[in-house]
């Protein structure tokens, strides 16, 4: 297609879409209006019902946490696909192209400012997590940040210490293990004729880190499963680059 | 505080605009690092700090750091299959 058509196709839909757009954005509710009722609902008995001052994470993880365990096993899905699409293949031959040999050597004041990163990353990683039925955060979030403490190491340290951390056989347990866990936590409350997914532990005092019942745990599940997945996904792609293999054509 | 948040809305338009206009994928990616910071102001600033956290993990952390991983990925597979012509020639 010409360079020409292109943009004259570009401005004519374009055009429609602005006209549409305008027509769409007349008849939008004022600034900061909400019509909804479950939100104030929501916010009027949330945190007596489930001692969780989060709301959004009562909801989440409680009120619709069937949407989340469908949620988390998307991400589940979506990293053993790309574990499948770049696996090794048993018994193909590969060849040694040499180790990526880390040259750059940081200086001992980088090092040191990481280490002290990481630190406090961790920290707030797990800030975040076990507070998640408190104030905003909580599994997902939590879980990526913890996440990134090994990028953080493999940046500023070297591939070595990345690939100690993550090839473990230990972190496909761990997804496993967060991921069947929720569903786990779900089923349990069948045992006392209670509905999938019933808040059945007991709710604590609201404001402590160990209340909300249920909330605190899938939270913690989730962080878990969502460490593991970037962690997985982040050694799969950097596998060749860590090992200096690659496979034969 | 109405132009406050027109002012941040500009501000990711003109990111945006700026993200499709990079050519480079490696400098790409910071821009969208960066606009996914901007992003996560902006939840932040519609009194949205859950999905505003969720924002900045995702956008400014684990989408850019995908990408970066799948370029290094072929970057390295590249370079390294031209290594091993040099070799064989």
């Amino acid at each position: 297609m010409r360079e020409a058509v292109r943009t004259r196709l570009f401005f004519i839909f374009g055009g429609i879409f602005f006209l549409l757009f305008c027509y769409a954005a007349v008849d939008l509710p004022p600034w900061g209006s909400y019509r909804g009722p479950y939100g104030d609902v929501i916010a009027r008995v949330g945190v007596y019902e489930r001692h969780a001052t989060d709301a959004v994470n009562a909801v989440n993880y409680d009120y619709r946490a069937f949407d989340t365990l469908g949620e988390e096993f998307i991400l589940f899905a979506a990293v053993l696909g790309v574990m499948m699409l770049l696996r090794r293949e048993e018994g193909a031959s590969t060849h040694d192209v040499g180790r990526v040999v880390d040259k750059l050597h940081l200086s001992t004041t980088v090092r040191a400012i990481a280490m002290l990163a990481i630190l406090v990353t961790v920290v707030f990683g797990f800030y975040i997590g076990l507070h998640g039925q408190l104030t905003p955060g909580g599994g997902f979030q939590a879980g990526v940040i913890l996440a990134s403490v090994p990028f953080l190491l493999y940046v500023c340290e070297n591939t070595e210490s990345f690939r100690r951390i993550t090839s473990h056989s230990a972190v496909e347990v761990m997804e496993a293990l967060g991921a069947g866990s929720y569903a786990l936590i779900g089923l349990s409350p069948l045992i006392i004729g209670a509905p999938f997914l019933t808040n059945f532990l007991p709710l604590g005092k609201t404001g402590d880190v160990f209340s909300s019942g249920t909330i605190a745990l899938i939270s913690a599940c989730i962080g878990l499963e969502v460490t593991a997945a970037f962690l997985l996904v982040g050694y799969t792609y950097l596998e060749e680059i860590i090992t200096g293999e690659i496979p034969e054509e | 505080m109405m132009w406050v948040g027109a002012g941040l809305f500009l501000l990711v338009a003109v990111t945006g605009f700026g993200v499709v206009r990079t050519r480079d994928v490696t400098s790409q990616v910071i821009a969208l690092s960066f606009y996914g910071m901007l992003m996560a102001l902006v939840f932040f600033f519609f009194q949205a700090p859950d999905v505003a956290l969720s924002q900045i993990t995702v956008g400014a952390i684990a989408l850019p750091l995908m990408v970066m991983l799948a370029i290094s990925r072929l970057k390295y597979r590249t370079a390294a299959q031209r290594n091993r012509g040099e070799r064989d020639a």
